[in-house]
C-alpha cells in the first residue's frame, strides 16, 4: 500500500491569533508556523503502517507557498520517504480552498498511483474539514473520516474506528481509500536529530500548480474576519439570596 | 638558499604563527574568508540555516513536552528523571556531531551548541548532562579514538550510555594539571589510582574518560587519557553532591583503587593527555557559553509575560520606564553573549583558531546568565523569591557558569595572555 499524506503549513497552535487591522484576515507575518497538528497525526499513522509492513511507501504532499517546504522537511524527518510540493505564490496560498487542495491531491494520486490518502480531519486555521470528503468524491473512493484507530482487516480491506457524536463507529473500507485522522488516533513522534540529517538526502519534488492544470480561482470571498466577542467579566455576590435576586433580575429564574 | 635567508624566513613564520595563535579578529576574518572562499559578505553569525532552525525547533518541542513538566521535581529531589535520560538518547541528542557510521546524528558542532542552548531554556541541568556528554567525552573519542575505540564506544554513547569526563581533583581544579591520580604501568596494563571530584554525569555514567599521570617524573607531560568502563574492578562512585544549582545533573566523586586497564584503553597517544584536555576544554567553554545564553534567555522568556500582566499604580510593570531600561539592557546583553558564543562555535567549525573567542564567550555568557537571572528575580518581586516561579531556579543554576570548565578568572587569564601575545608583534 502506497500512502500519500497531506500536510499543511499553519500558524502554530500555541500562537495567540491576532486579526489584521483591516479585518481582511489574521496576522501571519513574523508568526511561528508549523505542521497542522491533525496532519502530524495522519503522517504518524502512515509511518506506523509502514513500520508494520502494511504500507510500502509514505509520500508527504503540501500545496502552498515557498515556506511549505519547511513542513515537508519535517514530514521527511518524521518518516516520510519522499515529498511533493505543489507550488503556488504566497498570495495564492492565502486564497486556497479545500476544493483546490482536493483537486491537486486527485491529480497527484492519479499520476503516482497511490492506494490511500491520509489527511488530518481539519486544518486548525480554516477548520473546514472538507478536503478529505471532497477528495473521496473526486476519486470515487470510500472514506473513513475522524479515524481514531486503523487496523488491517485483510483481503484488501482496512478496519477503521471513527469518532462520532454518538460514540465510536467501526467500519471496514476497501483499499484504495481516503482517511482523515482524529486527535486520539496516535501520539506523533518527534523528528529525531539523526532523522533530520537523513531528511536532507530524501527527495523533495517541486511541481508548479500550473503543471497540474488545476484551476485555483477562489470560489468564495472573505468579507470580514473579526475577533470573537470579549467575555464579560463576572461579578461577586454576598450570599445565596443575592445570587437568586441577580438571576431573577437577569431573567434566568422565574419568580 | 643561504642560511641567513632561511633564518629570516623561519623568524617570519614564527611571527605569523604567533599572530595567528593570538586569534585577532582580523586574522579570523581573513582565514574564514579563505576557508569559505567568500566573494560577497559573510552571512550574519546568528543567521541560522534551515537545518539549524529545524534542530532548534525539535529540541524546543522536546523540552516543552518532556522536560518542562519534570523540572521542579528533578530539582527538588536532585535526580534526573529516567524519562528525560531516555528521551535525550531516543531523540539523538547524545551524539549530535557523532558521524552516522558510529550511530550519531552526523551533524555539526554548531548544532550541538543549539541543542545545549535550547535545553537550557527549560532546564540547565538537562543541558549540562547533554552538553558535557557531547562536548567532552564523546568529542574526545571522536577526535582521538582509534577506529576500534570508536566502533566500541560511540554507538553506545549515542544510544543508551552516559559518559563522564574525569579530570578535576580536590587539589586540581583551576590548576587542572596538578592532578594526583596516577596510572602505574604493569606489563600491558596500567593500574589507575586516585580520586576525581566534581564529576558531571558520574552518577549514571557507564563510560569514563579519565586523566591520570602515567609518568609523574615528566610532570604534566606524563598525563595520559584512558577510557574506563563503570564495571571495572576498583572503580566506585560516591554519593551525589548536594548542590546549589543544576541539582538534577549528577555530580559525584569517582574513586579509582588500582583499576586495571589494558594499554588499548589509552585514548590518543601516551603522555598527550594534557594537550587533549586543553583542546577539549576550549570547545567545552563554548558549550558552557551556549548553556548560559539558553539559561538567560529561558529565564527572561518566562519573566516578561508576568511583567506584561502585573499591574501596580494603575499600569503594567513593563510600562514603568525604570524597568523598561533594565529589560532592554538585559536583552541586549543576552544578544551580545549569543553573538560571542555563535561566533566562537562557527570559528571552531571553520577550523579557525578560537581559544580567545571561546574564553570570551564563556566568560561573558556566564556573567550575563548570572545578572539576567538575578534581575528577573527582582523584577518579579515577591513571587520571584518563591519556587512557584522558575526565576529562582535559573538564578541558582546560573551560579555554576562562572565556576566550572574554567572559572571567570581563568578565562580572564587566558584572554589577557593572548592579548599580550597579539600586541608583542604590533610594536
Amino acid at each position: 500500500m502506497k500512502i500519500l499524506v497531506g500536510v499543511k503549513r499553519v500558524v502554530d497552535y500555541a500562537v495567540k491569533i491576532r486579526v489584521k487591522p483591516d479585518r481582511s484576515g489574521v496576522v501571519t507575518e513574523g508568526v511561528q508556523h508549523s505542521m497542522n497538528p491533525f496532519d502530524e497525526i495522519a503522517l504518524e499513522e502512515a509511518v506506523k503502517l509502514k513500520e508494520k509492513k502494511l504500507a510500502t511507501e509514505v509520500v508527504a504532499f503540501s500545496l502552498g507557498g515557498p515556506k511549505s517546504a519547511e513542513v515537508l522537511r519535517t514530514a521527511l524527518a518524521k518518516g516520510a520517504d519522499k515529498a511533493v510540493h505543489v507550488q503556488v505564490t504566497d498570495a495564492e496560498a492565502g486564497k486556497l480552498e479545500s476544493f483546490h487542495v482536493a483537486k491537486a491531491l486527485q491529480k497527484i494520486v492519479e499520476q503516482e498511483k497511490f492506494d490511500a490518502v491520509f489527511l488530518g480531519k481539519q486544518a486548525i486555521d480554516d477548520d473546514s474539514s472538507q478536503t478529505a470528503p471532497i477528495l473521496a468524491g473526486l476519486l470515487e473512493w470510500p472514506q473513513a473520516l475522524y479515524a481514531s484507530k486503523v487496523e488491517d482487516a485483510g483481503a484488501g480491506h482496512m478496519k477503521v474506528t471513527r469518532e462520532i457524536d454518538g460514540g465510536l463507529d467501526t467500519i471496514k473500507v476497501k483499499v484504495p481509500f481516503v482517511l482523515s485522522a482524529d486527535l486520539r488516533l496516535n501520539e506523533p513522534r518527534y523528528a529525531t536529530l539523526p532523522n533530520i540529517m537523513k531528511a536532507k538526502k530524501k527527495p523533495l519534488k517541486n511541481i508548479p500548480i500550473k503543471d497540474l492544470n488545476v484551476d485555483i480561482t477562489p470560489q468564495t470571498e472573505t468579507l470580514e474576519v473579526t475577533e470573537p466577542p470579549v467575555r464579560q467579566a463576572g461579578g461577586f455576590v454576598d450570599d445565596v439570596s443575592a445570587l437568586v435576586a441577580k438571576l431573577k433580575e437577569k431573567g434566568f429564574v422565574k419568580a | 638558499m643561504s642560511t641567513s635567508t632561511t633564518k629570516i624566513l623561519k623568524q617570519a613564520m614564527n611571527i605569523i604563527s604567533t599572530i595567528r595563535s593570538s586569534y585577532s579578529t582580523a586574522t579570523a576574518v581573513s582565514i574564514s574568508r579563505h576557508c569559505e572562499d567568500f566573494t560577497g559578505t559573510p552571512p550574519p553569525v546568528n543567521l541560522l540555516t534551515e537545518n539549524e532552525l529545524f534542530f532548534a525547533d525539535t529540541v524546543r518541542k522536546f523540552s516543552k513536552d518532556v522536560v518542562k513538566p519534570l523540572v521542579r521535581e528533578m530539582d527538588k529531589y536532585s535526580k534526573m528523571s529516567p524519562i528525560v535520560t531516555q528521551g535525550v538518547f531516543e531523540n539523538g541528542l547524545m551524539g549530535v556531531h557523532v558521524p552516522e557510521e558510529y550511530g550519531g546524528s552526523g551533524s555539526s558542532f554548531f548544532n550541538a551548541m543549539i541543542v545545549i542552548e535550547e535545553l537550557a531554556k527549560t532546564d540547565p541541568s538537562v543541558s549540562a548532562m547533554v552538553g558535557i556528554h557531547n562536548t567532552l567525552p564523546v568529542s574526545m573519542i571522536i577526535d582521538y579514538g582509534t577506529e576500534e575505540q570508536k566502533l566500541k564506544y560511540l554507538p553506545r554513547l549515542c544510544s543508551d550510555s552516559l559518559a563522564s569526563f574525569c579530570i578535576s581533583e580536590s587539589g586540581a581544579g583551576s590548576d587542572a594539571f596538578a592532578l594526583k591520580t596516577i596510572a602505574k604501568r604493569d606489563g600491558d596494563h596500567f593500574l589507575i589510582s586516585g580520586t576525581k571530584m566534581w564529576i558531571t554525569n558520574s552518577g549514571e555514567a557507564q563510560v569514563f574518560v579519565v586523566f591520570a599521570n602515567a609518568d609523574p617524573s615528566q610532570k604534566y607531560k606524563g598525563i595520559t587519557c584512558f577510557i574506563v568502563e563503570r564495571s571495572a574492578d576498583g572503580l566506585t562512585v560516591d554519593k551525589e553532591e548536594d548542590k546549589l544549582g543544576i541539582r538534577a545533573s549528577s555530580t559525584c566523586q569517582v574513586h579509582f583503587d588500582n583499576v586495571r586497564v589494558h594499554k588499548s584503553a589509552i585514548l590518543g597517544e601516551y603522555g598527550k593527555g594534557y594537550k587533549y584536555a586543553i583542546e577539549c576544554l576550549n570547545a567545552g567553554r563554548i558549550a558552557i557559553g551556549a548553556q548560559m545564553i539558553g539559561l538567560a534567555q529561558g529565564c527572561f522568556d518566562q519573566t516578561i509575560p508576568y511583567l506584561q500582566q502585573r499591574e501596580q499604580f494603575g499600569q503594567r510593570l513593563i510600562d514603568f520606564q525604570g524597568l523598561q531600561h533594565q529589560i532592554a539592557q538585559a536583552r541586549t546583553e543576552i544578544e551580545a553573549a549569543r553573538l560571542l558564543v555563535y561566533n566562537a562555535a562557527r570559528m571552531k567549525e571553520y577550523g579557525i583558531p578560537y581559544v580567545r573567542e571561546a574564553a570570551m564567550a564563556k566568560l561573558f555568557a556566564s556573567q550575563v546568565a548570572t545578572s539576567t537571572s538575578a534581575q528577573c528575580v527582582k523584577w518579579l518581586g515577591g513571587v520571584g523569591f518563591t519556587k512557584e516561579f522558575p526565576a529562582e531556579k535559573f538564578y541558582r543554576d546560573a551560579m555554576i557558569g562562572e565556576i566550572y570548565e574554567g572559572t571567570s578568572n581563568i578565562q580572564l587569564n587566558t584572554i589577557a595572555k593572548l592579548i599580550d601575545n597579539e600586541y608583542k608583534w604590533k610594536n
